[in-house]
């Protein structure tokens, strides 16, 4: 049939190839659907709903295991201590996750491009030495400065060996070994120059700002401004946004689902937001409010979804890790986005050292780095971050690393100590795995 | 195939060469065009010859690529096919001979050469993301931006747009990623990711290896689609009836040497086994321009053979 429509023939006459295919269409319908988004599959609730559900019990289940995963372990904490759920151990769990979660993004830019940054760890410790140096009361330095020399060192480090990896073609796994020794090396070496303001291997922070990103809080109006504005503004975007796609004759989610959404995100907030304005200080010295490490690292997250979702650099970082050769062939410049990626993860690490600091009140080069960036690893491939390169998002490796936060929070409340901390973590971390490799073995079995 | 384009076959090839973006035009003689680069083929291949150290892969090879026309590349292992295409895709240059690109002697020392002139060498394994959905695939590397971000919507109608061209309507939906479609699928969105960047020739190699029945209609088709759209499609492939289909022109390489070239009509599936196999033929229905195991090339010179036309 093919030579029927060749060359000359009439555009309204032609007959398109479709039904060559439609048999096999319609039997493909269904692998083919549980393979992309619901987004645009889907004109209705129901139907949205449905092609969703296939999805998961096809393996395609996004973030669904990690919120599953939260929800189990929750539970088993708050039946084991009923002080899990309480508003100050909400409030403490969050200055907890807070530089956990960090880490755990910071790793992602990496995983993505199927590259690995065991350097994390040590790289946030210098960064944060740096920048709690600079602010130590001998040395009067702004706090924006002592941040931005922190952020930019470990940015630095971490696009030096983004560079080794990129030009010298070493894999990254061995460039950041040595950079992990290298930087714990470089640690205790600071601490041995920073003379009298560094005593004993410890850096106490008197900076208020530092301090006051765990420590203090937004203020409970505050908070529920910046809770409706976050709303009104994520909300509208999403709506927007669907609507640009209808206008130009695009599928679009259903108003419905894009509504259902907002909702959620919306109850997920105010939850959080009603927990954290309860009083949990005393009658007389009440401390309320969100602290400030929340819509920092929310902030955070926006930022780093759109750049990596809504960016050429981004979506050259995925093509990269789903077929390096495709992506050069494209004229993508491999090299260049291979260091822009490990110098993104140097800025996260360095914030995730400046978030680390604020959180115990000081730095020190007693830092476990080598510990850190086993939690970094942890906390991306339990959300849902391929090891292999191409796979995962931003989000999941948010909830992962609070996954790994929240075990970290309710061992200490269990009073297991470090023993249970590990083994707990590394159970959840091998269960997420295990999980990743069924879901995909059933998959490629679906579709073989 | 146009019926009317199997009528060709006793006419020079170029009779039915297809100017781009006119594709009524195609009765018009050449010589008719008004732009000087309108003259000859889009690609001519003179002497090319290709060694590797002692070893002589090509030996004097004359090809002319017209636009519009579906040039089918055949041989049997061995035969240089390979060595062929990738000194037209810039891997490794020629020892010998020269490329004429629109009229103009040109140099491609690189991939890159290559696809700024306009020629893309479609490996489907090579060229797609199975992680992004066919849309992301087809702009890679070329994305519109809209203030200072992703132009999703522009994207989509733009691949839209590019594959209902092309007549690829089997994909359920553009947003799937590629690692969910089938054999023939991929390939048609490779080509269409190519055809996006401005190709004029599309090299396909073995496009139709691995794939059903069904698939390989499609992928077939594809290939007539574009040849109709204006491309020139040089096409590597074992399969006989596959050539047959959609080949306006055939090429035969034999150990290095290309022994046959002519309109497709002149070639039977007999006669085409024997050049690939022996270098010559008894039975190509002009009459015998080759003697048996003659494996000299008997058509690419400039002269008086089908082929050539106003070459010569």
């Amino acid at each position: 049939m093919a030579r029927t429509e060749r060359g000359d023939a009439p555009e309204d006459q032609v007959v398109p190839v479709a039904p060559v295919g439609e048999a096999p269409e319609a039997e493909q319908a269904g692998e083919i659907a549980l393979a992309s988004a619901p987004d645009v599959l889907a004109g209705s609730l129901g139907e949205y709903a449905r092609v969703w559900l296939r999805r998961v019990r096809n393996g395609e289940s996004g973030a669904l295991p990690v919120i599953i995963g939260l929800i189990i372990i929750g539970a088993y904490f708050q039946v084991r201590s009923h002080a899990f759920l309480s508003a100050g151990n909400i409030a403490n769990l969050m200055g907890q996750a807070g530089w956990i979660i960090t880490i755990a993004m910071a790793q992602v830019f990496v995983l993505l491009l199927g590259e690995i940054d065991l350097s994390v760890g040590y790289n946030m410790a210098v960064g944060a030495t740096i920048t709690m140096w600079m602010v130590s009361v001998s040395h009067p330095f702004p706090t924006w400065a002592a941040i931005v020399v922190g952020l930019a060192v470990s940015t630095a480090i971490a696009a030096i060996e983004g560079m080794i990896v990129a030009f010298l073609k070493v894999p990254s796994f061995v460039v950041t070994l040595a950079g992990l020794l290298t930087l714990s090396g470089v640690l205790l070496w600071l601490y041995e120059q920073t003379g009298s303001v560094g005593l004993g291997g410890v850096i106490s922070d008197h900076n208020g700002f530092i301090n006051g990103l765990v420590a203090n809080n937004v203020s409970p109006t505050a908070s529920w401004i910046i809770l409706i504005a976050v709303v009104v503004l994520a909300g509208g975007f999403m709506i927007t946004r669907d609507r640009r796609r209808r206008v130009n004759g695009l599928v679009a989610p259903p108003l419905s689902v894009t509504l259902l959404k907002i909702a959620v995100m919306a109850a997920i907030g105010v939850v959080l937001v009603i927990v954290l304005n309860v009083n949990r200080g005393t009658l007389f010295a009440q401390l309320r409010g969100v602290p400030w490490v929340v819509p920092v690292v929310l902030g955070l997250l926006v930022i780093t979804t759109v750049l990596l979702g809504r960016t050429k650099f981004g979506r050259y970082v995925y093509a990269i890790g789903g077929n390096a050769e495709a992506a050069r062939r494209a004229g993508i410049n491999l090299n260049r986005i291979r260091v822009a990626a490990f110098a993104l993860v140097g800025l996260m690490a360095g914030v995730t050292g400046i978030l680390y600091a604020s959180l115990l009140g000081s730095i020190s080069n007693n830092v476990n780095g080598g510990q850190y960036v086993l939690y970094s690893v942890a906390g991306a491939v339990i959300g849902g971050v391929s090891l292999f390169g191409g796979r995962g998002r931003m989000l999941g490796a948010v909830l992962g690393g609070f996954v790994v936060a929240v075990i970290y929070n309710g061992v200490i409340l269990l009073g297991l100590g470090a023993a249970g901390q590990y083994i707990w973590t590394g159970g959840v971390l091998l269960a997420a795995v295990l999980l990743d490799a069924l879901a995909r073995r059933g998959t490629t079995g679906a579709t073989n | 195939m146009a019926t009317n384009r199997s009528g060709d076959g006793a006419r020079p090839a170029d009779a039915g060469r297809v100017p781009a973006g006119s594709p009524v035009s195609g009765a018009a003689p050449p010589e008719a065009g008004p732009d000087g680069s309108d003259q000859g083929p889009l690609l001519r291949l003179q002497g090319i010859g290709k060694n590797f150290g002692p070893v002589q892969a090509l030996t004097g090879i004359d090809l002319d690529i017209p636009a519009g026309q579906v040039t089918a590349l055949v041989g049997d292992n061995g035969a240089g096919k390979s060595t062929l295409i990738k000194t037209i895709a810039g891997i490794w240059p020629p020892s010998s001979g020269e490329l004429i690109w629109k009229g103009r002697p040109v140099h491609i020392h690189s991939p890159r050469d290559a696809t700024n002139l306009g020629i893309a060498a479609v490996y489907q394994d090579l060229a797609l993301a199975d992680n992004l959905d066919i849309v992301q695939n087809m702009l890679l590397g070329h994305e519109p931006t809209r203030f200072g971000l992703l132009d999703e919507v522009k994207m989509e109608l733009t691949a839209k747009q590019t594959l209902q061209d092309l007549r690829v309507t089997t994909v359920r939906s553009i947003r799937q990623p590629v690692g969910s479609l089938s054999g023939g699928q991929r390939q048609a969105v490779a080509v269409a990711k190519a055809v996006m960047q401005d190709v004029r020739l599309v090299i396909m190699d073995e496009p139709t290896a691995a794939l059903g029945v069904t698939q390989t209609e499609q992928v077939l088709a594809l290939i007539t689609r574009l040849a109709s759209t204006g491309h020139a499609v040089l096409l590597i492939s074992h399969n006989l009836p596959d050539v047959f289909q959609v080949a306006d022109r055939i090429a035969v390489l034999y150990l290095g040497r290309l022994v046959a070239v002519g309109p497709a009509a002149d070639f039977d599936t007999q006669s085409a086994v024997e050049f690939m196999t022996t270098g010559g033929s008894t039975r190509r229905r002009d009459g015998g321009r080759s003697e048996p195991g003659n494996t000299t090339a008997i058509a690419a010179r400039p002269g008086p053979s089908p082929s050539s036309g106003p070459e010569g």
